[in-house]
């Protein structure tokens, strides 16, 4: 299915569940980032991510005709019922490697949120208004890092490299239904490895799946640690 | 608590006294998040607009909100949250960005095209223009953290948005 797509809720749901495992990921950052700075950095922008995400989930099951609220859809749904892409579940790694699956994530947000400023759906539009600011200056945040580390020492370049080749595979996913998209991606991406003097990663392995519920063997993992307070506690509230 | 007719624009002036919780020197009208207040079937109905997608504030401000009125007499209030038109930078007054300045955060230039790259960024401290970016995000999601290459203090400063 196209994210240009005209079932609004499936399309929210897959825009609310990629910013979500994103922001979930950034967030296994704070206290432990290389400089505080940093941790703010990655916090800030898996804020503007969860932000969101709350406006799509709570969209999206507002409309699919199940009632669900935005923590229903969160915290109860298991791996088969989600549909976000395989790249922002990858692990963090080093810092490098969270920096390629971020570049490649932002600048794809930022290429779909474009086209939906266009969007029919009032709300998807409403959304796409805010978020195509926001996943900017994340894109530009990263951009300067994967400059930083990949036109960097021979230690950083090779760390930058190295978490370049391991999120690339997961990029295909992104435009197994959208190959429209992929050009304008490529204009944002391909020039910053270019500046950070990194290759373009050659891999003919493009593994999917994710937006039929089929995840990798990270997804159980971090749902277990993302869920297991809320389905601890049924019914809890603050 | 009886709720009392009352001018929309006795409603407004009493909303627009709502302090931003994170910049408290600022208010929700200063900093242009405050869009509307209207009177529909008898109930009063505020519209705000959140400034980031993820901005923690938002369910503060709409508490502060009802808060306010109830204590003016106005039980019957309802807070609307509207995402477009977007929010920006540039709804926040002339009055706002003084204000800003004076707290020792940079306000935001216009947003332009090329806001992002060419905007001279002055040290709220000394004045100086020759500043530096340190991160791109600082203490909040909606500021920079950035450095005087004069005067050598740290400061935000609000990004255009």
């Amino acid at each position: 299915m196209s994210v240009l797509s005209t079932d609004v809720a499936a399309v929210a749901l897959r825009l609310g569940d990629d910013a979500l495992i994103c922001s979930h990921r950034l967030c296994e950052w704070s206290a432990k980032a290389p400089a505080i700075e940093e941790d703010i950095a990655l916090a800030n922008i898996a804020l503007d991510l969860l932000g969101q995400a709350r406006s799509l989930l709570t969209y999206a099951g507002a409309i699919d005709g199940t009632g669900r609220s935005e923590d229903d859809l969160a915290y109860l749904r298991d791996e088969r019922d989600w549909v976000n892409c395989l790249l922002v579940e990858q692990p963090n790694g080093d810092f490098a490697a969270t920096m390629a699956r971020q570049l490649c994530f932002s600048a794809y947000q930022l290429v779909v949120y474009r086209r939906l400023l266009d969007s029919t759906d009032p709300t998807l539009a409403a959304v796409a208004g805010k978020a195509v600011k926001e996943v900017a200056y994340h894109l530009d945040h990263t951009a300067g890092w994967v400059v930083r580390l990949g036109d960097g020492t021979g230690e950083s370049h090779g760390r930058m490299q190295a978490g370049l080749d391991a999120m690339w595979p997961y990029t295909s996913e992104l435009f197994e239904d959208d190959p429209g998209l992929q050009p304008d991606w490529e204009a944002l991406v391909l020039p910053v490895i270019a500046e950070a003097t990194l290759s373009v990663p050659s891999t003919t392995w493009q593994p999917g799946g994710g937006r039929s519920g089929q995840h990798s063997e990270h997804f159980g993992f971090l749902l277990a640690e993302m869920q297991h307070l809320h389905r601890s506690h049924p019914g809890a509230t603050w | 608590m009886v709720t009392r007719t009352a001018d929309p624009k006795l409603l407004w002036e009493l909303a627009a006294t709502v302090p931003d919780p994170e910049l408290p020197f600022l208010t929700i009208a200063d900093l242009g998040i405050l869009r509307d207040v209207a009177c529909e079937d008898g109930r009063i109905v505020v519209t705000v607009t959140p400034t980031y997608s993820g901005c923690p504030a938002t369910e503060a401000i709409a508490a502060d909100i009802s808060a306010t009125l109830a204590r003016a007499g106005f039980g019957d209030v309802s807070v609307r949250t509207e995402l477009a038109p977007a929010w920006t930078t540039d709804w926040i007054t002339e009055h706002g960005r003084r204000k800003l300045a004076e707290a020792g955060i940079a306000p935001p230039s216009a947003v332009t095209a090329a806001s992002n790259v060419v905007e001279l960024i002055r040290c709220p401290r000394c004045g100086s223009g020759e500043t530096r970016l340190v991160s791109r995000f600082g203490s909040t999601a909606c500021k920079s953290l950035r450095a005087c290459k004069r005067c050598l203090e740290p400061f935000d400063h609000f990004r255009p948005l």
